[in-house]
């Protein structure tokens, strides 16, 4: 049986009152993009920079390559790349000059030029820090995880804040160190990108792992439902929705009906009639195949950006 | 991806990378040219035009003051910095990498050195030949006493740095020190015209040691050993504060300080409360700093004297 490459067992970690992380295990081998999938608050990030060696977890054991991050010092960082959710290079700093800068740091280390191409920053090499686009200091941030050819690379929130054209660029990135066989642990609150990118996800909440699997074993595990989203002239009665042939389960979200249905078809036909009883009427009607959120909303009742 | 070069994570080579590229992000800071070499300049034309009215006897002496100032700058300048860095989340990007808070922290000091060192080299030729001071002093004192005294005042600074917690707080604090280091040691008044508890309290300055031994290099009015136990007071100084600045840095800008990691801060102070103590009950430095002053004074009255013929 192979070691994990990054091991994590009963994490607990708080900042005075707030528990931010409460037992967090799970494991992710070789060659794996493993993705942290939770709303904000819910200990992604704690997780992620305890195993980085950014911070001291209360208790439980985090190890990566087999190595305590706290502990293993130097060692420990020639072997991991990373891209922080909160940092910055002094404005001043020119993209190859940073790159370079940080090269020389590591024993074992990329060729700048390789990485500027890589990352589509070559027209940027003599550009200012300060002058970049958040896309651009985004691909920089990455080229700069990779600088030392890291065996695992933690990515925390990569594509937060950046629009979609770039966000499916960085995607394209991720997906090229799937290929390269590199240890990626992700975190994010996009859905979409957990289930493009990612072999397995745990879905965190309020600082536990209340499920975990591939996207496919935890979309199946939401009962194989679709999702049907409606909004209505009037008001409906509590629970009347639910009642509804093939609805399994009917919640309401920022003025909308969100229902779950075993069998769509007859869903849809009951709730027209039931409609047409009541003199209500449909603004809109939406219906989505089983997804992450609806597995995040089974198991913890929220949307995961709320 | 290519793997173009292996290399060493090693101390001295990481400061030395850091220190060249410190250098370089400083040469692009316009506040920084102001700082490090306008304002100090402007101070010197200012104490040699309009306070010593271009007395050649005083040239030398302000130079000395002025060359304390620009080498305490050292002080403000890399407490700022260190403390933009932490707060804009600069120093947690480096901390995932292979280097510690040593080379960071040497980094900034040797990188400050160089880029006071050609300030220090205008002032002395400005001084010799715009001004036509009188000899060139000791050279070799000064050299000595500009590099202990900007490291020294580089781990000073680094030292508020690490035990504040916001911006605000390094302004407040290091304009509460700086004040004292400007005004009590010598620097822009003559410390020989301040009563006499005053000029003993000011033996437990560094900026003291720093001030009076340039002042004595440049006038080459004191012997090398007087001059030499300034420079082991700064040197035992840089040593002291560089490794609590060291203990005490923070990479994270959520890490406070705690109330009692700043009793670090007391310990730097340490060296000069001993010096303080020794000149105080056996020393000579305050007698020195007063012979010093009258002998100016004197070269004052008798190139002012109207002549016989």
């Amino acid at each position: 049986m192979s070691i994990p490459v990054i091991q994590v067992e009963g994490l607990y970690k708080n900042y005075g009152a707030v528990e931010a992380l409460r037992g967090v295990s799970f494991e992710v081998e070789e060659g794996e993009v493993f993705g942290l999938l939770g709303p904000n608050g819910a200990g992604k990030t704690s997780t992620v920079e305890i195993l980085e060696g950014m911070r001291t977890p209360d208790r439980g054991l985090a190890r990566v390559c087999g190595l305590d991050p706290e502990k293993s010092g130097f060692e420990f960082k020639e072997q991991i790349g990373a891209v922080l959710q909160s940092t910055s290079l002094p404005d001043k700093i020119r993209v190859k000059e940073a790159i370079e800068l940080f090269a020389k740091f590591y024993r074992r280390h990329a060729n700048t030029d390789d990485l500027l191409k890589r990352f589509q920053l070559e027209e940027k090499r003599t550009a200012f820090y300060s002058q970049l686009s958040g896309g651009q200091k985004q691909r920089l941030a990455l080229a700069m995880a990779l600088v030392n050819d890291p065996s695992v690379v933690f990515l925390d929130e990569p594509t937060a804040g950046l629009d979609p054209q770039v966000r499916r660029e960085i995607y394209d990135i991720i997906e090229e160190l799937k290929r390269d066989k590199k240890t990626v642990l992700l975190t994010t609150h996009y859905i979409e990108e957990a289930e493009r990118l990612c072999d397995r996800v745990a879905i965190v909440d309020q600082g536990r792992v209340i499920a975990l699997g591939t996207p496919r074993d935890l979309k199946h595990a939401s009962a194989g439902t679709t999702r049907i989203e409606v909004r209505l002239t009037k008001p409906v009665a509590d629970g009347e929705l639910a009642r509804l042939e093939g609805v399994t389960d009917c919640r309401q979200f920022d003025g909308a009906y969100v229902m779950h249905s075993s069998r769509p078809p007859q869903t849809i036909v009951a709730l027209v009639k039931q409609l047409e009883a009541e003199s209500n009427e449909l603004q809109s009607l939406e219906m989505f195949s089983p997804s992450l959120e609806d597995a995040f909303i089974e198991l913890t009742g929220r949307r995961l950006r709320e | 991806m290519t793997t173009a070069r292996i290399m060493g994570s090693n101390p001295f080579i990481n400061t030395w990378t850091l220190t060249k590229i410190r250098m370089r992000l400083a040469m692009r800071n316009r506040t920084f040219l102001f700082f490090s070499l306008i304002m100090p300049l402007g101070f010197l034309f200012f104490f040699v035009l309009v306070l010593a009215k271009g007395q050649a006897g005083w040239i030398a002496y302000i130079l000395g003051a002025v060359l304390t100032m620009t080498v305490m700058g050292s002080f403000w300048g890399l407490s700022v910095q260190l403390v933009t860095f932490r707060e804009q989340g600069i120093l947690r990007r480096f901390r995932l990498a292979p280097i510690g808070a040593g080379p960071m922290l040497a980094s900034s000091i040797v990188s400050n050195y160089l880029m006071t060192m050609p300030t220090v080299l205008i002032e002395i030729l400005v001084c010799r030949f715009a001004f036509h001071m009188i000899s060139w002093g000791n050279l070799w004192a000064v050299f000595l006493l500009v590099t202990f005294g900007s490291a020294a005042f580089s781990s000073f600074g680094l030292i508020v740095a690490s035990v504040t917690n916001t911006m605000q707080e390094t302004q407040v604090i290091n304009q509460l020190i700086w004040t004292a280091f400007l005004f009590l040691s010598g620097a822009t008044i003559p410390l020989a015209i301040f009563p006499a508890w005053i000029q003993r309290l000011s033996l437990f300055l560094p900026a003291t040691y720093l001030a009076t031994g340039l002042e004595a290099a440049t006038t080459n009015l004191a012997t090398a050993g007087e001059i030499l136990t300034d420079v082991v007071a700064l040197t035992v100084g840089v040593l002291v504060a560089f490794e609590i600045s060291r203990q005490l840095f923070r990479w994270e800008p959520e890490a406070k300080v705690s109330p009692r990691a700043k009793l670090w801060v007391l310990a730097a102070m340490v060296p000069f409360l001993i010096f303080g103590i020794y000149e105080n009950a056996a020393g000579t430095r305050l007698e020195r700093i007063r012979r010093d002053y009258r002998t100016l004074q004197k070269f004052e009255s008798h190139q002012s004297a109207p002549t016989d013929n």
